[in-house]
């Protein structure tokens, strides 16, 4: 897999889901933390495109559902 | 693929949408809808109770040996019990359908049920739009989203559908008046894109397509899609039927294909959208059934009656088989001139006396 900013991905987190940095490890999962709604999950999805400047998939969209996933996801692009 | 992993979303949930053959389907769905008849039946003590009352609870426990002898729950129990098959602290979300005169279904759902509702959607709608994310028009405010006390059936169908768009641009302001600038930005940014444009049919009509005509504004999209929803009675009211509407369309948007669909909360994830004949297509993961009114009956193929909704999907509630309050015809199946398998229907209306209920109908 390839290396990917981890510390980007977390400020992504942070901004998206309006969460403390401390929050953001691999157990952070989408359903688990009451600010990671379904509409908070687009706004990360935008702020992780914008990040990386990557465009992700339906597909993606679906399985990131964790911060552990969305870590293996953007290492795809 | 394997029949019989009926018990297994991982696996179902990767079917080929519209690719299963009658026998094939039926194969699947039997298994499933006897599966879930039997996990309602232990865990919802309403339900339980409707079957001992229809005589069906100790017919060796609803064994059925067709997916049409399901016994459906009239939509309108939804509306007054709270029936679920979870416990209460598993309730992940709660879910209401958009009827504004008297009570609101309420649909209770655990995270693997809401999990498998999007996934199912996702599924489908990738078939008719693809994987990639397109710039997307939503024919809607902002505001509707923001509604925190229990989601409305209408802010799901925008949340659901907002997974299929990237950069998404609304139409309407908080009073659902046309956005003009904001549209006309949106649509040079990306004219010679993809462009897929959601919204409720009437919502489409009066506040987007005649507040287009009414100011003389053109546009010449190219390869966009519609996926409109939620309901013809105000349509009808106005007599547009699904001809003129997308004839106005294109007239005013340019190269549009226009897609209608059905669905309710009640089974969310599961829709059935319009093909290029009209005809609305039963996924593979769901069936449909048409009644006669009074009898309750199954008519034939081009009847008109009752129609009956069966989904593989709800594990939290006992929505598997539902009676909705909609008159259909069943065209055919596995045989549409379009090629996608599955039973194929198109609707007429709904039945006297019921409620005003659709996401489109309940905008005035």
């Amino acid at each position: 897999m390839t290396e990917i900013n981890t510390d980007k991905l977390a400020e992504a987190f942070v901004s998206a889901l309006a969460i403390d940095a401390a929050e953001v490890n691999d157990e952070l999962a989408y359903s688990q933390h009451p600010k990671w709604d379904s509409t908070a999950h687009m706004v990360l999805v935008a702020e992780i495109e914008a990040a990386f400047g990557i465009m992700l998939d339906t597909d993606d969209i679906i399985d990131m559902s964790s911060f552990a996933k969305a870590k293996e996801i953007v290492a795809k692009y | 693929m394997q029949i019989d992993d009926y018990n297994n979303a991982a696996v179902f949930s990767q079917f080929p949408v519209y690719g299963l053959n009658s026998v094939q389907k039926q194969a699947f769905l039997q298994q499933r809808l006897n599966w879930l008849t039997h996990h309602h039946a232990a865990h919802c003590p309403e339900y339980a109770r409707l079957l001992t009352c229809i005589g069906e609870a100790n017919s060796p426990m609803c064994n059925i040996e067709h997916i049409e002898q399901v016994p459906p729950v009239a939509a309108r129990l939804f509306k007054d019990y709270g029936l679920k098959s979870i416990k209460d602290d598993e309730v992940f979300r709660l879910m209401r359908s958009s009827g504004t005169s008297g009570r609101q279904s309420q649909i209770y759902l655990d995270a693997d049920s809401a999990k498998l509702q999007s996934q199912i959607l996702v599924k489908t709608l990738q078939h008719w739009l693809g994987k990639q994310r397109r710039p997307m028009l939503i024919i809607d405010a902002k505001e509707t989203m923001q509604n925190k006390n229990g989601m409305s059936a209408r802010a799901a169908g925008l949340q659901g559908m907002s997974f299929f768009g990237r950069n998404h641009c609304y139409a309407l302001d908080e009073n659902m008046q046309l956005r003009i600038d904001e549209v006309k930005s949106f649509i040079e940014r990306y004219h010679n894109q993809q462009i897929f444009i959601f919204g409720f049919t009437f919502i489409v009509w009066q506040q987007f397509i005649q507040a287009l005509q009414s100011l003389g504004l053109k546009f010449n999209l190219q390869q966009a899609i519609l996926i409109h929803g939620g309901g013809w009675k105000k349509m009808q009211q106005q007599a547009v039927d699904d001809k003129t509407f997308k004839q106005q369309i294109n007239a005013q948007l340019g190269d549009v294909s226009v897609h209608d669909y059905y669905g309710m909360v009640e089974q969310t994830g599961t829709i059935y959208m319009q093909c290029e004949h009209g005809h609305l297509h039963c996924p593979v993961w769901s069936d449909v059934v048409v009644r006669d009114i009074n009898s309750l009956a199954q008519l034939k193929n081009g009847q008109q009656g009752l129609l009956q909704v069966n989904s593989a999907l709800p594990t939290s509630y006992p929505g598997h088989s539902i009676l909705t309050e909609d008159l259909a015809v069943i065209h055919g199946e596995d045989d549409c001139p379009c090629g996608r398998l599955g039973k194929y229907f198109t609707l007429h209306g709904r039945v006297p006396n019921s409620q005003v209920r659709g996401c489109s109908d309940t905008f005035s």
